[in-house]
């Protein structure tokens, strides 16, 4: 774990306009400063920094191949499994640089958890899929509180309810958006701080995907979520800020009702009003 | 299957209670304007003539919340209608904030003169276009069809009273020419209320488009969409 002293959390001055008076003033819980990220010799983002702020949704859009997905994946070292990738410049989580040489990239992921696009459940139960994570981080200490923590993370993923009789039976039995809903109550399991979701309801329907919006909506209280989406109405929907990535690089992020009412930046008012390209 | 997006709901809820005390802001204007004419009392004249502020402020809030609500929810079907119809409400009940402030500026010059006569059918246009504004609100909250057609009945009944005065002070005038400029302001306040009447009209008409889909404006006639 690295040592860095925790910086004081300056207050999101200039992500709020002054005159919304709705504007909280949110601590900073990821603080992105000037970073780059390459694949190889591709340069895949461009000196992006950013502030999200804790108890927030902050959703990141922008064209296929514009790296939103990439720097979402940066904020939990999601590309370190990807040969020959490398990043500079910092991201602070709490105060904490995650790219510290010395970091416990494990305990990194436990604190940053991640929802796919496509859903993912072990071939297990429902009931083991959720006890995974903290079976092999060794997060109870006895088998009532496991079963606790797992029923405590498929209540708060919202899906307990069309469970709780069949626990024990495959979770693969599920419907593409219990499934959906298990993986994050598998992600809930132990306890994260942040949790990234790429693209989490771009594989169902309709209603499912209202149910994952709704999710989202709650689970703000206790969590900071940064989403990933082509969607862009679902951005509008369920998050409080936007960025807008084209090129690798962070155009312009901001209050979600502004970035959609009147946006600073010509590039990003063509793209949310369907002009691009 | 029925499932409600609970943060569109919240936030159109709030919509609705800010349009509620906007239109309670503007009844209560109606009404002290009426009273500061019908009494003579200048102090309620005052209140009205210079306290519209809360009412300009929450037509913008609204407006602002309605922008919003379109922009990150993109509503469909009857709650894209809802936040139509509370665009629209906004506008009208800001508009008979407006004329309150007409009616008590008639009152405050009516002061200045002998009174014409007793007043007696502009309090009684002055209740009716409350109750009309009144029931117009209520029918949005409750989205209650039957109360909106109400409204748009009793129109009929605050033209007539204003037929009626205005033919009254013409006598008035006629018969002794000093009372015109008295009569006058009476009658341009009739104007205003029928003006009001004519807005909780445009209330009611809108509470039955969001309702029903149905556009009742200009004597449409009702087309029966089921068969559509």
């Amino acid at each position: 774990m690295s040592t860095t002293p925790a910086p004081a959390m300056p207050a999101l001055a200039k992500m709020t306009r002054p005159s919304d008076p709705t504007a909280a003033d949110p601590t900073v819980k990821i603080d992105v400063s000037r970073m780059n990220f390459y694949y190889g010799e591709k340069r895949a983002l461009h000196d992006i920094s950013v502030q999200l702020g804790a108890n927030l949704v902050s959703a990141f859009i922008g064209p296929s191949g514009c790296g939103k997905s990439t720097f979402l994946r940066t904020l939990n070292r999601m590309n370190d499994i990807i040969p020959g990738t490398r990043v500079e410049g910092t991201v602070l989580i709490d105060g904490v640089n995650i790219y510290d040489p010395g970091l416990d990239v494990v305990g990194l992921r436990r604190r940053v958890g991640m929802v796919f696009q496509k859903s993912n459940p072990f071939p297990k139960s429902i009931f083991e899929n959720v006890a995974y994570g903290l079976r092999i981080n060794n997060l109870t200490k006895s088998k009532s509180e496991l079963s606790d923590r797992v029923e405590e993370s498929l209540k708060a993923a919202a899906i307990w309810d069309e469970v709780k009789d069949r626990l024990h039976e495959s979770a693969q039995a599920l419907s593409g958006g219990q499934q959906q809903r298990l993986c994050i109550a598998r992600a809930l399991a132990v306890r994260p701080k942040v949790l990234l979701m790429d693209e989490p309801a771009s594989a169902l329907d309709p209603i499912a995907t209202q149910r994952i919006e709704e999710l989202i909506y709650d689970l703000k209280k206790d969590y900071t979520i940064a989403i990933v989406t082509h969607n862009m109405q679902q951005a509008a929907r369920v998050s409080d800020y936007t960025a807008f990535f084209w090129l690798g690089k962070l155009v312009e992020f901001g209050r979600t009702e502004k970035i959609f009412t009147a946006p600073t930046e010509k590039l990003t008012e063509d793209y949310v009003t369907g002009r691009f390209g | 299957m029925e499932r409600v997006v609970r943060h569109f709901q919240e936030e159109l809820d709030v919509l609705k209670s800010r349009l509620l005390e906007m239109g309670g802001l503007a009844e209560q204007r109606v009404r002290r304007a009426v009273q500061g004419l019908a009494e003579r009392e200048h102090d309620l004249i005052e209140s009205v003539l210079i306290g519209d502020e809360p009412i300009n402020a929450l037509q913008l809030e609204i407006d602002d919340r309605c922008l919003k609500l379109l922009a990150l929810h993109q509503p469909m079907a009857t709650d894209l209608r809802a936040v139509m119809a509370a665009v629209k409400i906004n506008t009208d009940l800001e508009r008979v904030g407006d004329l309150a402030v007409n009616i008590a500026e008639a009152a405050k010059r009516y002061a200045m003169h002998p009174p014409v006569k007793k007043l007696i059918d502009i309090p009684k246009m002055a209740d009716i276009a409350q109750a009309m504004l009144r029931d117009a609100l209520d029918s949005y909250v409750k989205r209650d069809m039957a109360l909106a057609r109400q409204v748009l009945h009793q129109d009929d009944s605050l033209d007539a009273l204003k037929t009626q005065i205005f033919r009254e002070l013409l006598s008035f005038m006629l018969k002794d020419p000093s009372t015109i400029e008295a009569a006058l302001d009476l009658i341009l306040v009739s104007r205003h209320l029928e003006r009001i009447g004519d807005h909780a009209t445009n209330v009611a008409e809108d509470v039955i488009f969001m309702v029903s889909a149905r556009d009742v404006r200009h004597n449409a006639p009702e087309p029966d969409l089921q068969r559509n």
